[in-house]
């Protein structure tokens, strides 16, 4: 008990602490999402083989670890922790297809670098992976592409993914950020439907698909992705659908990372600087 | 500038610049240096004038016929009349449309005689169309029988003294309807009888012309297993077949377009692989002719699903073992599944036999949108090279139907597998025009791709595949099979510095085709093995003799003949640059 503090005080104070588990599927643990994105990892991988190869993966998480322990030691002094380090190794490990081996340690490497480099404010701008993903597209098309068909296609699969998923950006209030994200791509992909005449379908279909399972469960709810306010949030989730619809209506293949190349930094700047207009404004009131 | 900001922002400059630097260093590999060897195309010169027709499939396929109607081109090579002179069987696939058997006239020439001896009109409305077709004697009388399978009603053809086929597929006992893409003749137990593998694509249900529904598409992009049947014939001695696939432990519905038989661990029994389109391939251990065992996890090949389309093998280290290829899809900036180079790993064999894919390491793996390919020494260097053709359909340059297809691919199983969700071609390309792959071996363990130094140009959609040897000069010459276009006849000159030997062997005790012998030579202390193939690559097969390219050499050590009856026989200090005919001892 801590002292100076009542028996029924502190037997309060304990009724209102949120429990183990209720800590555990909450936002303040920053170790839940890498572990939730391992365990589909496995899950995937020994149900569909869902990764590339096992060496590419960990050479991807290796790199991206290795950058971070380097560049946080050189640019701040001390050691950071690794767990945003651990989901960019491995969402560049799940998402990256190419046959070669140096794609995934270059891609996680970018996107570690990124963070360090494209900053403004003392915020980075993209989402890591997203940037890098989008960097190796542009440059290096005759070996990387991205995941788009895995996970057998199959219906059960999405299922447990999507109702995992769900269930943990409820518990880290991020789930309106996915839905409506969600909800905007289905009536998109609606209207693409009207204007392409390929019926609804075929429009909606990529979101059935696992690579979108990862884009909106893990890339677009980032907090490091998106603005704070959670208004703001669901603005800027509506806003990449409507740059994916336009990219998609162009035939871009990799629609939805462009998409959230595009929005994500523009609602970020936009974000900090109509936050250092308003600081000089409250400081003048008081 | 403090070092906490130089150093970040001077790696990413790096690293944002590694592409470049990788692009280059893969440039530097294609220096130019002369091969010993080029090839002109000269099929309209020796008189073959065969252009492909796809077929025209249900109307509730029109909107993506092109892409769905996409094979149907096969080439394969036989010496029909014993006159040895190598002809070529070539496929269509029009309703109604005919094949053709080129007769080698021995002097640089072709003629088509598919007509006079029975094996032209075999695409009549109703009956499905060709997809292709394997040659071997079954009946043991000294001259090639042919299976032509079809999208449709598999046909056994009897080759009577050279002179006339007779149509013997009810006699054999053969299903009434299989959308078979690929089968080779193999003699699985060595009883000395060639038995027949016969793979399904589209489920054996699906009348193609006659669609009840349109969920006839794979269920999925890489792990689809609603496709068709396998069959195993199992040679019963008087002209019939028994099927045997179930029994003998095969029993899969992937989509298979290809297949290889060929004894990997040195059994004596040939082994089966498969490579399947919308997922992985599966390789079955024969074990000693009493049944099938699927490897494909055990042994390393059956990971990592892609778009299998050929399967062929070959010795390309010369160490004696046999390594397997299979192309797949690779499109810049969309989809990069890389083509597959199998090598078994150092220090396995036998039944732990494991095998990596070293197409990337040894610079055979990006095809494009890879269809057949064959392994043969083009340059007799006493290497194997290796022949790929590619493209997919081929008509608007400027407009690609990438996306379209992309975007459906991916998404869910009920879906993908209805035809009537795909978005209409409406005269896109899909990997259109692409450019053939010709990969000399440079003996160190990497291949150089040279395609247009030697004269291989065409942007046709090569689908088949095959080598032979059709002036008896010791040079395999070249004929591609197009999917809605010309058949080529690319003739090869090498260079006479280099040497060859071929083998051309009859078995006795074993099936007379000697399919399932392994030649293993012996020169310059190295050795090189080669087996007598029942069918190979997509939709195809080689010469039947053996072809070895020697180099320099003055003279071959030996050579050990391991017939499938399991009879050895060894050839000491044979003459080079000749034909030998070897019959099997009794």
């Amino acid at each position: 008990m801590t002292p100076g503090m009542t028996a029924t005080g502190a037997a309060a104070l304990e009724a209102s602490k949120p429990s183990t588990l209720a800590r555990f599927f909450s936002i303040e643990n920053r170790y839940l999402p890498p572990m939730l994105i391992t365990l589909i990892l496995l899950v995937g991988q020994v149900s569909f083989g869902l990764l590339e190869s096992f060496p590419r993966t960990a050479l991807a998480i290796s790199a991206s670890i290795v950058v971070e322990l380097v560049l946080s030691r050189i640019v701040t002094g001390r050691f950071a922790n690794l767990a945003s380090a651990y989901i960019s190794g491995i969402s560049v490990g799940i998402l990256c297809r190419s046959p070669e081996y140096w794609p995934f340690a270059l891609c996680a490497a970018i996107a570690i670098t990124s963070k360090y480099v494209i900053r403004w404010r003392g915020r980075h701008l993209w989402n890591p992976s997203n940037f890098a993903i989008c960097a190796m597209l542009i440059l290096a098309p005759e070996v990387f592409t991205t995941l788009s068909i895995q996970w057998g296609n199959n219906f059960w699969p999405m299922l447990v993914v999507w109702a995992v998923g769900a269930l943990i950006t409820w518990r880290v209030d991020r789930i309106h950020i996915t839905g409506v994200y969600v909800a905007s791509f289905v009536f998109f992909a609606l209207l693409r439907g009207f204007i392409t005449g390929h019926g609804f379908l075929a429009e909606v279909a990529p979101i059935t698909g696992p690579m979108y399972q990862l884009f909106i469960f893990f890339m677009i709810t980032d907090p490091r992705t998106t603005v704070r306010t959670k208004w703001g949030q669901c603005f800027v989730a509506f806003l990449i659908a409507i740059a994916e619809m336009i990219l998609r209506l162009a035939q871009n293949i990799h629609a939805p990372y462009y998409a959230l190349a595009i929005v994500g930094p523009i609602a970020i700047a936009g974000e900090i600087w109509w936050t250092s207009r308003k600081k000089p404004r409250v400081l003048a009131t008081a | 500038m403090q070092i906490r900001k130089i150093v970040p922002i001077t790696l990413f400059i790096v690293l944002l610049c590694t592409p470049f630097a990788m692009r280059r260093l893969g440039a530097h590999k294609q220096e130019s240096m002369s091969y010993g060897l080029s090839f002109r195309e000269s099929s309209h010169a020796a008189g073959i004038d065969f252009k492909h027709v796809s077929p025209h499939l249900d109307p509730k396929l029109n909107h993506i016929m092109q892409q769905v109607a996409s094979m149907g081109a096969a080439v394969s090579i036989v010496d029909f009349d014993k006159d040895g002179w190598d002809d070529i069987y070539v496929t269509n696939s029009g309703e109604g449309s005919k094949n053709a058997l080129y007769r080698n006239m021995g002097n640089g020439t072709f003629r088509d005689v598919a007509e006079e001896v029975g094996l032209a009109d075999v695409n009549q409305p109703g009956t499905g169309v060709s997809t292709g077709a394997v040659w071997g004697d079954y009946d043991n009388d000294g001259y090639e029988d042919v299976l032509i399978y079809k999208w449709g009603k598999p046909e056994l053809y009897h080759n009577d003294a050279g002179k006339h086929f007779t149509r013997v597929t009810e006699q054999a006992g053969l299903p009434a309807w299989v959308n078979a893409n690929t089968a080779i003749w193999l003699d699985y137990d060595n009883d000395g009888k060639l038995d027949l593998f016969l793979g399904g694509y589209y489920p054996e249900n699906v009348d193609l012309w006659h669609l009840k529904n349109t969920k006839m598409m794979p269920d999925s992009f890489e792990y689809a297993n609603n496709g068709g049947r396998k069959y195993l014939f199992h040679n019963l001695g008087n002209g019939k077949f028994e099927e045997v696939s179930e029994k003998m432990g095969i029993d899969s519905r992937r989509w298979a377009l290809a297949s290889v038989a060929a004894d990997l661990r040195g059994t004596g029994y040939p082994d089966l692989f498969i490579a399947n389109d919308y997922g992985v391939s599966e390789l079955y251990f024969n074990d000693h002719g009493r049944g099938f065992r699927e490897v494909g996890k055990q042994t390393g090949v059956g990971y990592a699903p892609k778009s299998g389309m050929t399967a062929a093998v070959g010795d390309v280290l010369n160490d004696g073992q046999f390594g397997i290829y299979v192309s797949n899809i690779s499109e810049e900036g969309v989809l990069v599944q890389g083509n597959n180079l199998w090598m078994p790993k150092a220090g396995t064999g036998g039944d732990d036999i494991k095998y990596e894919n070293m197409a990337n390491a040894m610079g055979v793996e990006l095809g494009g949108w890879s269809f057949g390919a064959q392994f043969g020494d083009l340059n007799n260097d006493g290497l194997m090279d290796l022949y790929v053709v590619n493209g997919n359909v081929s008509l608007d340059r400027n407009r690609t139907y990438w996306y379209d297809y992309s975007k459906v691919a991916g998404g869910n199983a009920a879906i993908i597998s209805d035809a009537a969700n795909w978005p209409p071609l409406n005269g896109r390309s899909l990997s259109g025009y692409q450019q053939k792959r010709v990969w000399m071996n440079d003996g160190a363990g990497q291949f150089r791709e040279v395609s247009q130094l030697i004269g291989i140009t065409d942007v046709y959609d090569g689908r088949s595949v095959a080598l032979a040897d059709f002036d008896n000069n010791g040079a395999l010459d070249v004929v591609v099979a197009n999917q809605n276009g010309p058949l080529l006849l690319y003739r090869n000159t090498v260079s006479p510095a280099n040497k060859w030997i071929e083998f051309q062997l009859e078995g006795t005790r074993s099936n007379r085709s000697a399919i399932g012998a392994q030649v293993t030579l012996y020169w310059n202390a190295q050795r090189q093995v080669q087996e007598v193939s029942g069918g190979s690559g997509f939709c195809a097969q080689n010469q039947r003799r053996l072809h070895f390219g020697l180099g320099k050499t003055t003279q071959v050590d030996r050579v050990q003949i391991r017939w499938p009856s399991g009879k050895i026989q060894t050839l000491a200090t044979p003459a080079l640059n000749q034909i030998h005919k070897i019959e099997e001892p009794s």
